[in-house]
């Protein structure tokens, strides 16, 4: 859980904390199709909404897809590494490929509502509650 | 049967910090090519989430030092629920060759990717002999 932070400097280690012990968690375990696949995702709940943060630098836009079902996002894609053909390597350590992941959510969510947002190499997905998803308070006569 | 090659998920490596930093943080270490052309050597480093006004580049005594920061601002009120990759500020050295002409270092950020040219001094651009 994230408290508010007293001390700024104290902000950046806990996150990361926060990350890390996330790793184990067993919140998506049954419902991720994938978890070794490429791309890496993190998912954060905001208020009611879900976010979905994903690492991929130098993909074109139009080498992305995503598709959205129900409670499913499927992202796909291709990231190209390419350089001059007289180019002499040293080092190769940036991999290049094609890559389809399939992401299953215990909820359910607007499919008309959702946004996805690339910005240096972050592709951000907004993902918010299906009206019928949220809890309801019942009246009790 | 596809035969496409798939992707594979790299783990972030951290940092091996010589000095202790006074900011508790874990820093990453940016996934590198480095290749070299007639003219100039490129290293092109995977920095992603950093925007161009968080990049520090520079040279001291022959060392490339590139650091790259991260804005945690975006990430308040968020909430982890399932994580399988950290993140944290990047930073990563390379001792450079004599050859390089450490003046005309230039650098472009797009998409999170980092490319360096670190052009050649003019003597040692390949020659070819030509045979008699």
């Amino acid at each position: 859980m994230i408290t508010a932070f007293a001390d700024p400097f104290d902000a950046l280690l806990s996150l990361q904390r926060e990350l890390e012990a996330r790793l184990a968690s067993d919140w998506l375990s049954e419902m991720s199709a994938s978890r070794g696949p490429f791309p890496p995702i993190n998912v954060f709940q905001q208020g009611d909404d879900i976010l979905a943060l994903m690492e991929l630098p130098g993909v074109d836009k139009n080498d992305l897809q995503i598709q959205a079902k129900a409670n499913t996002i499927r992202i796909s894609g291709k990231k190209r590494v390419e350089y001059a053909n007289e180019a002499s390597v040293h080092r190769r350590e940036r991999v290049s490929g094609e890559f389809d992941r399939t992401l299953s959510l215990p909820v359910q969510f607007d499919p008309d509502g959702i946004k996805a947002e690339y910005r240096d190499g972050l592709l951000a997905l907004y993902l918010p509650r299906a009206e019928s998803d949220k809890p309801h308070s019942i009246k009790i006569k | 049967m596809a035969t496409r090659q798939e992707l594979q998920v790299q783990q972030k490596r951290e940092l091996d910090k010589k000095e202790e930093d006074t900011v508790p943080a874990r820093v990453f270490l940016p996934t590198a090519d480095i290749y070299e052309t007639d003219d100039a050597l490129n290293v092109v480093l995977e920095m992603p989430g950093v925007e161009k006004n968080s990049v520090d580049i520079r040279v001291e005594d022959g060392v490339l030092k590139i650091g790259g920061r991260l804005d945690f601002s975006k990430y308040q009120g968020l909430q982890p629920l399932y994580t399988e990759y950290n993140v944290g500020h990047y930073s990563r050295s390379f001792r450079l060759p004599s050859r390089i002409d450490q003046n005309k270092i230039a650098a472009e950020l797009k998409d999170g990717v980092l490319s360096l040219v670190l052009p050649k001094v003019e003597e040692a651009k390949p020659r070819t002999i030509q045979v008699k």
